[in-house]
């Protein structure tokens, strides 16, 4: 009999990161577009780390974070009292960051792509900055918003590496579809590895077809950069 | 225009849709991964004697559970596949209670291919065999013990390149049941299993003399206090109905309960 908990798991973990990182990536790609920052190029690479370092190494730092032994995980243990590692809330932490250049790209290339006369005839009628990117910036880029919040939510469904490290497979915990396919291939029960993997493919086929969909001229904005 | 902040409530109301939890404490089990098929028949005999008890096991290599276990992880209990990661963890204050043995472990080859029978040991000299699969020897007991076996056969050196390792014991079955591996050492209560029989293999007890003694150790820890099925299921492992499922899965009977 199929477990329907990992697919539901993965939906959470996938909308709660998604959600988390459209409030972050929001000021954080505002400000990589317009910031005239000198050392600009330090916080983009560190953001962009996520893509190119392999997930153990993030799971390894993440662990040693989360561990009340380090300053990090003996503050959330003292003030918050929980611990991360192996939990709900610690796979949500390291989605977020595994998946944050998914959001902050997109983001950034849309405010880039703005004409800048769009904000200087807001700030000419007398917008604030903060009134400028709500009613003016934010709708004329609904399109990246979109892609960033599609691709996190896929990146992170997708995810792996990280959980197998932080997360360690706990039922209704940490055991996302991924882990869920691991496990039984293990136990050599390829039935219900094979619908878990079914699911996982048919819904992320899906949704990169509504992207692609919705924004046919993908050129100006391409999807992972 | 004015949508904007309202989808900013809804995400924000994201984190209270988790939140239901069930009356009675759930029992999480950390199994070695020669448990497999195992703890899910005592399991089973289990909820038949506490009808209402949920319990959920993860399968995994000892050494990976003990990592997770000094971690705080959330285990109740832990099966390891020896007596060490036990004792490690009790003296490591990880454990209020006694470190008991549930079972001896056996290791054996298997293989689809070829019947191991015939030759032994000598099995891994053969040329048709290509890939043998052991668990990882750093964190995996079986994997320590295959090592161990093939050192005291003089085999290590000759087949050291054929060698490849499953992340647990179950992940290194699994490599010989598809065939990827030629032949695996593997353990017994897995070659045992419904699974195994299907995948249709042949195997032969590697003799014990040639490896530690792989006596299995299991612990009560200190997430389960208060949670009365995790104690009843601690007592119930020790119970003849346990100790013969376990038997019937090839696990030797263990040494006699320390007072």
């Amino acid at each position: 009999m199929i477990d329907l908990q990992p697919l539901w798991l993965t939906l959470k973990l996938a909308l709660l990161s998604s959600a988390i990182l459209l409030v972050i990536a929001i000021p954080l790609a505002y400000w990589l577009a317009y910031s005239r920052f000198r050392w600009k190029a330090i916080p983009q690479a560190l953001i962009s780390l996520p893509l190119v370092l392999p997930p153990t190494v993030l799971g390894f730092y993440l662990l040693l974070a989360f561990s009340p032994e380090n300053a990090f995980g003996h503050f959330m243990d003292r003030y918050f009292n929980t611990r991360l590692a192996f939990t709900f809330p610690g796979i949500v932490v390291a989605s977020v960051i595994y998946s944050l250049p998914f959001m902050v790209h997109p983001i950034r290339s849309g405010f880039r792509n703005l004409p800048s006369s769009l904000k200087e005839a807001a700030y000419t009628l007398g917008k604030s900055r903060f009134q400028t990117l709500v009613y003016v910036l934010l709708p004329n880029i609904r399109a990246s918003l979109l892609t960033g919040i599609v691709l996190s939510f896929a990146h992170t469904m997708g995810e792996f590496g990280v959980v197998l490290m932080v997360g360690g497979s706990i039922p209704g915990q940490t055991r996302v579809v991924s882990m869920a396919v691991y496990d039984e291939v293990q136990s050599l029960n390829y039935h219900n590895a094979n619908i878990y993997a079914g699911v996982l493919l048919v819904f992320s086929f899906c949704i990169l077809l509504t992207v692609y969909l919705i924004r046919p001229p993908f050129d100006n904005d391409n999807l992972t950069s | 225009m004015r949508k904007v902040p309202q989808i900013f409530w809804l995400l924000a109301a994201v984190p209270f849709l988790y939140s239901a939890r069930p009356q009675r404490p759930k029992v999480l089990i950390a199994a070695a991964a020669d448990l497999r098929y195992a703890m899910d028949s005592l399991v089973a005999a289990f909820d038949r004697t506490h009808p209402g008890a949920d319990i959920q096991v993860v399968y995994g290599s000892s050494g990976n559970f003990y990592e997770q276990i000094l971690s705080d992880a959330p285990f109740d209990l832990f099966f390891s596949a020896d007596m060490d990661y036990p004792q490690k963890l009790k003296a490591e204050g990880k454990v209020p209670g006694a470190v008991n043995a549930y079972g001896v472990g056996s290791l054996v080859l298997w293989s689809k291919t070829i019947d191991p029978a015939i030759q032994g040991m000598h099995t891994l000299e053969n040329n048709v065999i290509v890939k043998i699969a052991i668990a990882n020897p750093a964190h995996a007991p079986y994997g320590k013990r295959a090592v161990e076996s093939l050192e005291f056969y003089k085999l290590y050196d000759k087949v050291k390149d054929k060698l490849v390792m499953g992340e647990n014991i179950s992940q290194a079955a699994q490599f010989a049941a598809t065939g990827s591996a030629d032949i695996g050492m593997i353990a017994l209560s897995l070659a045992l299993s419904p699974a195994f029989r299907q995948a249709g293999g042949k195997y032969w007890v590697i003799p014990a003399e040639s490896h530690a003694r792989q006596d299995q150790g299991f612990v009560l820890l200190p997430h389960a206090s208060g949670n009365a099925d995790a104690q009843a299921f601690y007592e119930f492992v020790r119970t003849p109905a346990a100790l013969s499922i376990l038997n019937q899965f090839g696990f030797g009977t263990p040494s006699p309960k320390k007072p």
